[in-house]
Parts: C-alpha cells; structure tokens; sequence
C-alpha cells in the first residue's frame, strides 16, 4: 500500500523546523567530513608534488629509468625502487590472494560450526593488528632463517631459472614478498568473506533449486555476484603492500640494484624514504618526494585499473 | 609526508632503545655520586636539544645522570645529525647535536641576534668491523682485504689476501656477506671517509648514505647488529659501542702505519691525541698517522647558541659542560666513546664560557 503524494508532504509537515535544521545539518556535517578527507589527500598530493618540484626539473622523465641513487654526487634514479615495489607486492598477492580467498570460501560457508568458526575469523582478522615493525623483527630472527634454508635449497637444485639464480644471503625480495603477504592476507580474506557472506541467500536457493551442487553453485554463482567486493579487497590488499614501509625495510636488503633473482637484496619506494628522509637534504629530499609522488601515482593506475576489470566482469555478468 | 615518516623511525627508534637500555643500565653508581652540588636556581628548568643518534647512548646517560644531581630536565631528541642542525638554525631546540661539522653555507644561516654559533666536540667515538664466523676470533684484515670486502672484490672468506694476514686461522670457503647501513647516518660517513683515504678503488665518496657497490643495507645501528648476529659469514661496520654491547667479533685494522690494531678505547684515543684543533673544533682524522692508532675514528659535537635569551639556561648548559668534561669521562669511557683528551677538554670549557644571556 502506496502513500499518496499529499499523505507524504502532511508527514513532512508534521516535523518540526527544529528537527529539519538537525536534518539539514548532519547532511552539511557528513558532506564536509567526506569533502575534507578528499581536500587531505589533494592536499597531499599537491605537497609532495610542490617539494618534488626541483628533483622534477632535473630529472624529468629520466628519474624513472635511472637505476643509480647517489647522494654523494647528487644523482638519483628511481628504477630499482619502482621495480622492487611492484615485485614485492606481486609476490605478496599472488601468494596471499589464493589464500585469502581460500580462507573467505571457508569460512563463509557452514563447513564449520559457528562455535569454532567464530574464533578463526577473530584470529584471522587479529592478524591485521600487528604492527608492522613486530612483523619486521619476526621476520628477521624467525622467517628469514627459514626461508634462507629453503632459499639455499632451491638454488641448489633449480639455480638455471633465473628467478633462483643466486644464493640467498638473508634478507631479499623473497622474505619482503612473504612478509608482505602474511600482512595483507587479513585484508583479503577479511574483504572478500564480508562479500561473499553478502551474496544474497536467494540466489544460493535459487542455483540449488535448479539442481546445481555445491561446488557449481559457489564457483559458478556465489563468487561472480561477490566478485566486485573481492577485487575491491585486493586492490586495498595490494595499496598496503606497495605502500608497507616498516616490515619491507627490516628484511628487502636495502640494495639499490635489479636483479631477477627473488633471492636477491633489492629494495622498495617506501622503504627508500623511510631509510633516508631523516638525513637527506636538498636535491635528494626532492628525489625523495618525487619517489614518494611516483609511489602516489602507481597506487592511483593500480585502483584505475581494478575499477575496470570490475566493471567489466560486471558487464559480462 | 614528513610527519608520516617521523612516526616510523621512533618508532624503530624506540625499539633499538629498550632493546639496548637493559645493559648499559647498571653503570650509573659512581659519578652520579661524585657529581656537582645542584646549581642554585637549577631546579625546574628544561632544556631541549635534538641531532646526532651515534653519541645517543651516552647523551641519554649524561643528561640523565646531571638531571638527577642539578634538577634541570634535559631533553634530547636523537633525529640525526642533519635534522639535529636544521633545528638548531631554526632556533627549535637550545642546542643541536651532530656527527659532522656544520659546514660553511649551514653556519651561512645563523640567525644573526643569537651571535655566533659554538660548536664544542663532546666526545670522541669509533667505528669498528664487526663480524660472524665461526672458528675465527682474532680476525686481521689488512688494507687490502677490508677495502676489497667493501667494495665486493673479495667474495669469499678463504681468500688469498686475507688469509696472508691470518696464518693458523681456519678461514671457511663460505660467501662474505657485507651488511652496510641503509639509512643516511653519521657512522656511514665517518666510515666512509677513511675508506675513501685508505682505499684506492674505492669511487662512491663519502657521506651519509653512499651508493655501495655490494652488500645488503640494515636500518640503524640495531639492524646492522642483528643482521650480522643472524648471518653466519656477514661482517658489516657498526660504532663500537653498538657491537661491544652486543658481544660481537671485531676484527684489528691495519692503520696508516702498517700495524694491526685491535678496536680499544685507548687505541682509538691514540688517533685524537696530538692533533692540530682548530678554533671551531672541526677535527677530522680520516687516516690517523699515529704507528699505535686505531684508524676509524672521529669527535663528535654539540652546537650552542652564543646568545640565550634565558640566563638560567646559560648557567646551566655551561655546568652541563663542566660536568661532561670531568665527572662524565667515566661513563662515556664505560660505554665505549673516547672521552677527549684534557687539553682539548680546557680548549672546550674556554670555548662554552664564551655563551652568555641576552639577545
């Protein structure tokens, strides 16, 4: 049963002026909230692209593909930084996206009782919790001495591909990259749990009721509808580990050099700037802000991107 | 951008610190006990520096110890010796703190009513190699080895100029991993300043932070200790105060002169004793002559205003300064720094005497 038109003006009517100014005023309150938070991030931008300014002009283009960074005769290139920020990151996703997903498929179906599958969830979430420079240090003196074994192990027997072709030390790509992945693996699974729990139940009636099983049912109809959340999850997975600066400093190696080897030292946008900003001066403090300014942009291409795969997936379906 | 990344690094920072506290700790009984009686009109008092993070550890035990006997606060903010200065030009602190000294465009940006900037070195401190190997207790590495480890020509540990200096020592085949600072600090300078004299291959300069040739870089004196505690064959170059703290391996240098030279306070010392100070106390020894000194050594300084607005805070700095050059030797010899030489510690005092109140 429809209110007529009148019936919704006399409820409108009905409302005090007092109760409509609170109105009106939370939506001003809301709007300048939302507006603000977007003035920071230009704000930002416009910051670091104004200190980045002289290293701009004398760099120009070129700082992207220049691998030396020399405080000492003044010359600096960001090539490596760029590269071991997107290695890293990819490394973390490709081992924590499978994961994560995995882990949200669990446990938002009811293979568990709730009983025990609450906790796991906490546990899981709790993960995020950790601060980065705890994971820093776990990853010095736990993770790095296992993976340096397997590292040893793997060069040993499969040193002819490249990605394994020299001997690990240490620290390097490959304890940045799982670093990375046990810290955004909370975020995936934690997204894409909320999506999939989100799928309305009657399409799962739906898909049953026309005969499908279980495994059709979820590959076939619950992950598409929640696809779009999932995405949305790893994108924001993908922005904090391009952006991680405390755990990649203590265990990438720091080393201002490409190498295809994961096994190698190599080093990050993020972790460049928290290693020399306290005592960079001049021409390298500007280095260091375009870097941050690159850093800023690939993170934008990275959520344009996402943005279209979404929609496309979304058209196809 | 900034205030973003000044969260981390105290974060690290804080870290390093409970971590190292533990054991230097204990050390505070004697010249707590013989300090001088609190200044009149001390009490309350609040003084506030910022710089270097090498000399942090004894910085934070000295003021530490003069706050409890004279009752002036003393707050020290270790950023690094190049933010430690920019304060100090910008007239944030009461005095700065650095590793290097202030070079002509800095002192070019005095502020003209606090008269003339003062620097006054506080203490002298050293920088040592620091390994892990096993078997090896009494490494010596000649000119050519440490220069041809640092700029990663010499790749294993059995190599033939090494071992030369090393006979009866089971030197392992195993890869040498050269751990280096990644962050810009003093230590890296004072470091890479001798490795630019003594080593003739050497291209990437000196400073803060360089472009190395080799190696993996570790944040803070903290992280190059832990990674040569966790790699077995990694040696790296840390202050000595850092690795005796930490109970590593040091290795004896072969100095200007040709000897070997084990890293000791008294060895170090030799490096500063008899050298030329000119008048604003800009020493540097980047390759001490001296036959018995240890070769990687430097001062390090604070920096002063000439003119304080507050008399109270020129009384006490000036006691500050008395106290360090006499009852503080004990504790800055107790952690591993060089205390200064006397007639360098007289040349200072005169020098401190110099601040006075007024605009």
């Amino acid at each position: 049963m429809a209110l007529s038109n009148q019936q919704v003006t006399e409820i409108k009517r009905a409302r005090s002026p007092l109760a409509r100014q609170l109105d009106s005023g939370f939506v001003w309150l809301t709007g300048m909230f939302a507006v603000g938070v977007a003035l920071v991030l230009v704000a930002i931008a416009v910051r670091v692209g104004w200190e980045a300014l002289p290293a701009i002009q004398q760099f120009g283009a070129g700082f992207l593909t220049s691998s030396r960074w020399d405080p000492v005769e003044d010359i600096y290139g960001a090539l490596p930084q760029i590269y071991g920020t997107l290695v890293s990151s990819l490394i973390a996703l490709l081992i924590a996206m499978p994961i994560g997903i995995g882990v949200a498929i669990f446990l938002s179906e009811d293979f568990l009782p709730n009983k025990i599958q609450r906790p796991i969830v906490f546990m899981v979430e709790l993960l995020a919790a950790i601060p980065s420079v705890v994971y820093g240090l776990w990853g010095i003196f736990v993770l790095i001495p296992i993976l340096r074994n397997m590292g040893v192990a793997l060069n040993a027997g499969l040193g002819w591909i490249p990605l394994f072709s020299t001997r690990p030390t240490g620290p390097g790509m490959y304890v940045a990259g799982v670093i990375l992945a046990i810290m955004i693996l909370p975020i995936i699974a934690a997204i894409s749990r909320d999506a999939l729990v989100a799928v309305p139940p009657e399409l799962r009636q739906a898909s049953y009721g026309l005969g499908a099983t279980r495994w059709e049912t979820l590959f076939k109809v619950i992950l598409p509808a929640a696809f779009s959340g999932i995405v949305g999850g790893i994108m924001l997975a993908m922005g904090r580990a391009m952006g991680e600066t405390m755990a990649t400093t203590m265990v990438i190696g720091n080393a201002n050099k490409i190498n295809p080897s994961l096994f190698d030292q190599g080093s990050t946008i993020a972790s460049l700037l928290a290693n020399q900003f306290a005592e960079a001066s001049g021409l390298q403090i500007s280095s260091l802000m375009y870097a941050a300014f690159v850093l800023f942009l690939i993170t934008l291409i990275v959520n344009v991107l996402a943005e279209l795969v979404v929609r496309r997936v979304r058209m196809k379906v | 951008m900034v205030r973003w990344v000044a969260p981390a690094s105290l974060c690290a920072l804080t870290l390093s610190l409970t971590a190292c506290g533990g054991g230097q700790a204990p050390s505070s009984g004697p010249s707590a006990a013989t300090s001088a009686p609190p200044a009149a009109g001390g009490a309350g008092l609040a003084i506030k520096g910022a710089g270097a993070t090498a000399p942090y550890p004894l910085y934070q035990k000295w003021f530490d110890e003069f706050s409890k006997a004279n009752g002036v606060q003393i707050g020290y903010e270790s950023v690094g010796s190049g933010a430690g200065v920019k304060q100090f030009l910008a007239e944030t602190v009461d005095f700065g703190a650095t590793d290097s000294a202030l070079k002509d465009d800095e002192r070019a940006k005095f502020p003209a009513k606090r008269g003339k900037a003062i620097q006054v070195p506080t203490t002298g401190l050293f920088v040592v190699f620091a390994y892990n190997l096993d078997g090896v207790d009494n490494l010596k590495l000649s000119r050519d080895s440490f220069c041809g480890i640092v700029d990663g020509s010499i790749k294993t540990w059995n190599d033939a100029k090494i071992a030369k200096d090393n006979a009866g020592v089971n030197l392992p085949a195993d890869p040498i991993t050269w751990v280096h600072r990644s962050d810009g600090s003093g230590t890296t300078s004072i470091f890479t300043k001798h490795i630019e004299k003594a080593c003739p291959n050497w291209k990437a300069g000196s400073g803060k932070s360089v472009e190395w040739p080799t190696g993996t870089g570790a944040k803070g004196n903290e992280g190059v200790t832990a990674q040569i505690q966790q790699t077995k064959g990694a040696i790296g170059y840390t202050e000595f105060s850092y690795a005796k703290e930490n109970n590593l391996k040091m290795a004896s240098l072969q100095n200007k002169a040709g000897e070997f030279i084990a890293p000791t306070p008294d060895a170090a010392a030799k490096a500063l004793t008899g050298v030329k100070i000119p008048e604003d106390f800009a020493v540097s020894v980047p390759d001490p002559e001296a036959k018995e000194a240890y070769p990687i050594v430097s001062l390090t300084w604070l920096l002063l205003y000439e003119n304080y607005p507050d008399a109270a805070k020129v009384d006490a700095l000036k006691n500050l300064m008395k106290w360090a050059m006499k009852d503080g030797k004990a504790v800055a010899t107790d952690l591993g720094y060089i205390p200064l030489p006397d007639e360098v510690a007289t040349k200072v005092l005169t020098a401190v005497d110099g601040i006075k109140a007024g605009q």
